[in-house]
């Protein structure tokens, strides 16, 4: 069921480059997000998991950063720590906004739906609240708000967008680690800064979401990493959930064809009879 | 065509499976952004920390709809960090407060109060405590003042406000007007003014970006001041080495290349081995230190370094515990002249320490008469440059191991990167912040390394200096403007109590006769006629008398002393809690509930409003609401948003905010509290005949009120501070000041940020605009200068070190000083210019002294003056450690002040019996998420989430040896109190091995408290009142505890495990109180 993203937005989609390697873990992104978006809190609960206590992306939380601690080197860094290698990383995790969306697949309302900047939105007056679109999601974006009973998440600003400003969350960035921009663009300047990364040395440096041909044909907010994906609590190998849709109606199809097909042949032969 | 039904549009349009434009809604379709539909956008400047991030204020039918960084600022380029960006909601979110309340004594709960009925009792209760408080002399002294008043609070507001608080309670006769900068950065007023001439950062955030090293240290730079964090990240991004050295892994190390681990408290040891790295390896910047600093200025025969005296240096009294400075001189100086000593004999008879006089040196260098020996060989061994190799020589990479527990390749490699990257073509910058200054000898934390930046020629050069980060909007204003005891606007001096002393006997006794500072006498004179207008005449001393007397140290925490003994009886708390954010908490609460009255003035209900109600003591059944008689008055405040005015950042700017919104209900701005108060009080004594009112009456008090509130004019007030000539005309700059009465000016260092009757504070020409020093961007102090003594970026003939390091310079043609800074000296002064015999004030300056504050025109590698537990900084261990000084016999700092009380008992140390007690160190420290004592963050839910507990940090080796558990509770205990936290095991608080033996350290945020959206107990219960003898500072930085696991007692369990401890350790009320 793939369609042609370029040819429908006439070459503007629009996309997140999340650096993780200058993320100074100051949640910025987090608060600017909530505050244009009037998101509310999402429970005071200490997690105990380093300093990330937002746990993780809902109907509540459009942006969260992730804290891993590890007992690993990070490229020309002395971290100075006991006599042990140490990193402590930092990355903000956003809506994907796929180039093969499977909550828009899914939605069965038209609520959510690709904008003219190729970004996925849910419009939260059409929603009816049904959740196919939570499990939908292969990142586990996407949430039901229990206070609204609609499925919410990063809209990219759609609004925003639309009068020509940047999300809020790129905007606040202190070090530009969320950068907001034309994707192409974006996926050019992500290449080079990979290259710099791994010529100075870090190694693990790798990119996220960066490849068209990945199981959701690369995403519209991707990301360099500087571990696996796993680490960070992202999927490794993401696939849109609905690929196998189309095959499954193909074979729908023949079924119908061929029951079709055989009740005709009854029939044709019941008239005979 | 567009169709209304998506159906339609999906079967008539492109869009075939309704998946883009078919599937939008009519709501989708006119979505539009509130940023591009408000009716307008009001320029201000962040409220949280001292960066001073640009905001755009959005405002739609008279409501603020949004709020978000300001592209146009060179500072912060339209960035915020989760504070910034939550301004919304701490400004239109449910954590503020509209109504005014009050407690009567005894009461059990507020009662709703009518805000102008609030604000006559209060003019009464000041009225009647200073009345009856009135103290006309002290031991024969006029005094003129009543210390039965105090105020805490201004460096969270405008300096417009603090400027109205100093001039009405000064003339009220209050002296114990404090703020947050007493708590922050005092320290630092004293280390760097007394080095360089002026208590300020010696450069600018952006600046950071041309450094080739940057070590930051004393500071967690990237969480507490995220947006300036991104100049570092620019630096390292054109290939600067960051270097972090702090006791944790933070999210600063994470960025940084290096990160050395080092023991809380010992940073002298660690940076005095630095300093004899390079003197040993002849590794200075030797043209720049002979020329620059008092490298080759010879020493008294007399004086005795602390390598001779086994750490003490000649002069100490040890009764007084105080130092005569007569030894540290200069050779061939006369020493600091007839007041000063008066001052000090004063202090003595009464048994006290001088009284914070080296604050002075906020923007001063000292008296200093005569012309100094020098060695130009730097050979003589009374030499200054000779005697500090010998002071630093005990400071091996051997004794870093041990004192710091940095390993020796770490330290060697800080070495290797700091030298590499200073010299003629390169720079390197220091970054610190509280980590330095709040320690009982944190001005010699900043000392050093100032001696050692001054050593490395990185002092007034771009991509160089000492940049302090300041934690509050305008706390540096609010030490310029001070509202704090020692200072006049400024930092003039506040008078000392002396038999019938005059004006001329105080500026002949306190303003130096060489350097920028012998025009004292224009810059007191222009105030006092601020303050006291056509009253104040030749002929009557313009009004001097009329200022209160200091006789001693007023400083907060002999505010808190003097609320429990009972001779302080009404404060006024303007934006600040000491309930939960200063030294010993409960000291804090126990000298609110000895009060008569209490004035509160905040966003929330913060833990100082409430404590008579469900305080800690309440639940402990140390104090019964009802036997509480303290009336308190909370008073809603208005936020940034909602007044004009200005703040000056952490790098002297100041930046004007404007008025968005009115307030809502009852809230107001201290600017209205103050004035109001101030026409209240004048209105009801006026006609009174008693010489105690004249100041008051006199008072020069007419500003223009606007509105329905009668909110008075800020930009009025700041034309009062920039001042005007006799005709009214607003004055140019500081150096139109007379000392004849015809000038007026509230604060000399602002004097120009009103010229040509233009708010210069709210200049806003876009960065893009303006090349990297952006200085039509806002107002900086001194004269619009970015880079203060700039002069030194130029070699002593006035060209530039080096094409790369270029700042400013000779123009040989033009007879001028040039470039792309305004340059801190005399612009036709040339660099061939040096004085005639006797020459006085700015003129006994040479065309080659950069630190044109000083008496002397240089930096001070060695202090004669100023700061008064050494010339030089020596390594003491803090106030309470585990560990015993292995670099001298003296343990503490022998002139630290100390404030023995039952609720402030100190622990044994080092190898004293029942230092085991408390065996591990505990560090305090600032989160990204959250606001100093939390009235900012803990009442706003998007920053609350974020962190919504107190915890404290462990490593896994003390973990297992204490057998705590990730994730549940764990009590920590001081002679003080204890706390409960939960509890974070990380390898991000390293054990450390000294001396043979492995230390934990214990990390403890201090934003929480009882009250808010998020709770916890408050580091602050911990710390004790121990301070810094220059500064008056408190030592939380680094103290001694033991943890345990579990949550603590409640009800009096508690006090009694904390007196369990204290037994078990053997305290009494002389405990650590030793020389």
């Amino acid at each position: 069921m793939a369609f042609d993203l370029r040819e429908q937005l006439d070459g503007r989609r629009v996309g997140f480059f999340t650096d993780t390697s200058i993320c100074i873990g100051c949640k910025a992104c987090e608060v600017a997000c909530k505050e244009w978006n009037a998101v509310p809190d999402d429970g005071m609960e200490f997690t105990g998991m380093s300093y990330d206590n937002t746990a993780g992306l809902g109907a509540d939380t459009w942006r969260h950063v992730a804290f891993v601690e590890q007992r690993r080197p990070l490229g020309h860094q002395e971290p100075g720590v006991g006599d042990m290698d140490f990193r402590w990383l930092m990355a903000s995790d956003v809506c994907k906004h796929c180039t093969h969306a499977a909550c828009l697949d899914v939605c069965p309302t038209g609520s959510l739906f690709r904008t003219e900047f190729g970004t996925v939105v849910v419009q939260e007056d059409v929603c009816n609240g049904c959740g196919y679109c939570v499990p939908a999601c292969p990142f586990g974006v996407i949430g039901k708000r229990e206070s609204s009973g609609t499925a919410a998440k990063c809209t990219m600003c759609y609004d925003r967008l639309g009068a020509g400003q940047e999300p809020a969350c790129a905007k606040t960035c202190p070090t530009d680690s969320i950068q907001f921009g034309d994707l192409d663009e974006l996926r050019e300047r992500a290449e080079r800064r990979l290259a710099q990364l791994h010529e100075a040395g870090t190694t693990s440096a790798r990119l996220y979401g960066h490849d068209t041909g990945d199981g959701v044909g690369g995403t519209g907010a991707f990301f360099l990493l500087l571990d696996e994906p796993e680490v960070y609590g992202l999927p490794p190998d993401p696939v849109v959930t609905t690929r196998d849709l189309p095959a499954m109606w193909r074979h729908v199809g023949v079924a119908a064809l061929g029951l079709l097909a055989g009740v005709a042949a009854l029939t044709w032969k019941g008239r005979r009879r | 065509m567009d169709l209304a039904w998506p159906l339609l549009r999906q079967l008539t349009g492109a869009d075939r499976t309704a998946r883009g434009p078919a599937a939008k809604s009519a709501r989708t379709e006119t979505l539009k952004a509130r940023t591009a539909t408000a009716d307008r956008v009001v320029k201000s400047v962040c409220p949280y920390c001292a960066v001073g991030c640009g905001q755009n204020v959005y405002v739609r039918d008279e409501k603020v709809i949004q709020i978000e960084g300001d592209p146009d600022s060179p500072i912060s380029l339209g960035r915020l960090c989760p504070k910034g960006a939550a301004s919304l909601q701490l400004t239109t979110g449910p954590g503020r407060m509209h109504k005014a309340l009050y407690r009567p004594p005894g009461g059990a709960d507020w009662q709703e109060i009518d805000l102008a009925t609030a604000m006559d009792m209060i003019a009464d209760r000041i009225i009647a405590t200073r009345r009856a408080t009135w103290e006309q002399e002290k031991d024969g002294r006029r005094t003129s003042r009543t210390m039965g008043i105090a105020s805490l609070g201004g460096a969270t507001l405008d300096n417009e406000e603090n400027y109205l608080i100093k001039k009405l309670l000064t003339a009220l006769g209050v002296v114990q007007i404090e703020n947050q900068a007493r708590v922050c950065h005092s320290s630092t007023v004293v280390g760097l003014g007394t080095s360089f001439g002026r208590g300020g950062a010696t450069t600018f955030m952006q600046d950071l970006q041309h450094a080739d090293c940057i070590v930051i240290q004393g500071s967690n730079f990237a969480e507490c001041h995220p947006v300036g964090f991104q100049w570092v990240m620019e630096a390292k991004a054109r290939g600067a080495v960051v270097i972090h050295v702090d006791p944790r892994f933070t999210r600063t190390s994470a960025l940084a290349d290096l990160h050395v681990p080092i023991r809380a408290g010992s940073d002298v040891a660690f940076l005095g081995a630095i300093i004899n790295h390079v003197l040993e390896n002849e590794l200075y910047f030797h043209e720049y230190v002979l020329n620059y600093t008092n490298a080759a200025t010879i020493l008294r025969e007399d004086f005795r370094d602390a390598e001779d005296l086994d750490g003490l240096f000649s002069g100490f009294a040890e009764e007084s515990r105080t130092y005569d400075t007569d030894s540290w001189q200069y050779e061939g100086m006369s020493t600091v002249a007839a007041s000063g000593d008066r001052d000090e004999d004063f202090d003595r008879r009464e048994g006290r320490t001088p009284p914070g006089r080296p604050e002075v040196q906020g923007s001063a260098g000292m008296p200093l008469d005569g012309v100094p020996e020098r060695d130009e060989t730097l050979r003589h061994p009374r030499c200054v440059l000779q005697v500090l190799r010998r002071h630093f020589a005990r400071y091996t990479p051997e004794m870093v191991e041990r004192v710091c527990g940095v390993p020796r390749h770490l330290f060697e490699q800080v070495c290797r990167h700091l030298t590499e990257n200073s010299g003629p073509d390169k720079t390197s910058e220091f970054v610190y912040a509280v980590g330095w200054t709040q320690h009982s000898d944190g001005s010699q934390f900043i000392r050093t390394a100032s001696i050692l930046q001054l050593l490395l020629g990185n002092i007034g050069r771009p991509g160089g200096g000492i940049q302090a980060l300041r934690g509050h909007a305008s706390i540096q204003g609010s030490s310029d403007i001070p509202t704090l005891f020692n200072l006049l606007p400024g930092y003039i001096p506040m008078p000392h109590a002396h038999e019938n002393e005059r004006l001329r006997d105080f500026l002949l006794a306190d303003a130096p006769h060489k350097g920028f500072w012998a025009n004292m006498p224009a810059y007191l004179i222009s105030l006092l006629k601020a303050w006291w207008g056509d009253s104040a005449q030749p002929d009557n001393d313009f009004r001097f008398g009329w200022l209160p007397r200091l006789t001693g140290s007023h400083s907060t925490y002999d505010t808190v002393l003097a609320q429990l003994e009972g001779t302080c009886k009404g404060y006024i708390l303007l934006g600040e809690n000491p309930a939960v954010g200063s030294a010993n908490a409960k000291m804090q609460r126990l000298g609110m509930a000895n009060l008569d009255w209490l004035v509160v003035r905040d966003f929330s209900l913060i833990e100082s409003a409430t404590w008579w109600k469900d305080g800690p003591e309440i639940e402990t059944g140390e104090l019964k609401t009802e036997d509480i008689r303290t009336e308190v008055f909370f008073l809603p405040a208005a936020s940034h948003t909602e007044k004009n005015g200005s703040f000056t950042n952490t790098n002297r700017l100041l930046q004007w905010h404007h008025q968005a919104v009115e307030p809502q209900g009852d809230a107001r701005s201290d600017l209205w509290f103050m004035y109001h108060l101030g026409r209240i009080i004048r209105e009801k004594l006026a006609g009174s005949t008693d010489p105690m009112d004249a100041p008051v009456l006199d008072l020069t008090w007419d500003y223009p009120t606007e509105g329905e509130t009668e909110e008075p004019s800020a930009e009025a007030v700041l034309a009062e501070i920039n001042g005007w000539d006799e005709r009214g005309r607003p004055l140019p700059g500081y150096h139109a000041l007379k000392d004849d009465g015809s000038t007026a000016c509230g604060c000399w260092i602002y004097c120009g940020v009103y010229a040509d009757g233009v708010n210069q504070a709210a200049r806003r020409k876009p960065a893009s605009e303006q090349n990297w020093i952006s200085a039509e961007w806002a107002w900086a102090w001194p004269a619009n200068r970015r880079i203060l003594y700039n002069r030194a970026s130029a070699k002593p003939d006035g060209t530039p070190w080096s094409e790369r390091k270029r700042l400013v310079w000779w123009d040989a043609e033009a007879q001028r000083w040039t470039g792309y800074d305004v340059p801190d000296f005399e612009a036709d002064k040339s660099p061939g210019y040096r004085p005639p015999p006797g020459a006085q004030g700015v003129e006994a300056l040479s065309g080659i002294d950069p630190f044109i504050m000083q008496a002397d025109g240089k930096g001070w590698l060695f202090a004669p003056n100023g700061v008064v537990d050494g010339p030089l900084p020596t390594h003491y261990e803090p106030q309470d450690s585990p560990v015993a000084n292995p670099l001298y016999g003296r343990q503490r700092s022998p002139v630290r002040k100390v404030y023995p009380h039952e609720h402030n008992r100190y622990q044994p140390s080092g190898d004293e019996p029942g230092s085991s007690v408390y065996p591990y160190v505990v560090t305090t420290y600032r989160l990204t998420e959250h606001f100093t004592a939390g009235g900012m963050s803990r009442f706003t839910p998007y920053l609350s989430e974020l962190q919504p507990e107190m915890f404290c940090e462990v490593s896994p080796a003390l973990a297992a040896e204490r057998g705590l558990v990730h994730g549940d509770w764990a009590t920590i205990i001081t002679a003080r109190n204890a706390i409960e936290a939960r509890v974070l095991v990380t390898d991000r608080i390293p054990s450390l091995r000294l001396n043979g033996r492995v230390l934990h350290q214990i990390g403890l945020p201090f934003h929480f408290g009882p009250n808010g959206l998020v709770t916890g107990d408050a580091a602050n219960e911990l710390s004790s009142i121990s301070l810094d003898p220059n500064s008056h500072i408190q030592e939380v930085k680094a103290l001694s505890a033991d943890i345990r696991p579990g949550r603590r007692p409640r009800g009096p369990a508690l006090p009694e495990l904390v007196r369990s401890y204290q037994r078990r350790a053997g305290i009494d009320a002389r405990t650590g109180t030793e020389v």
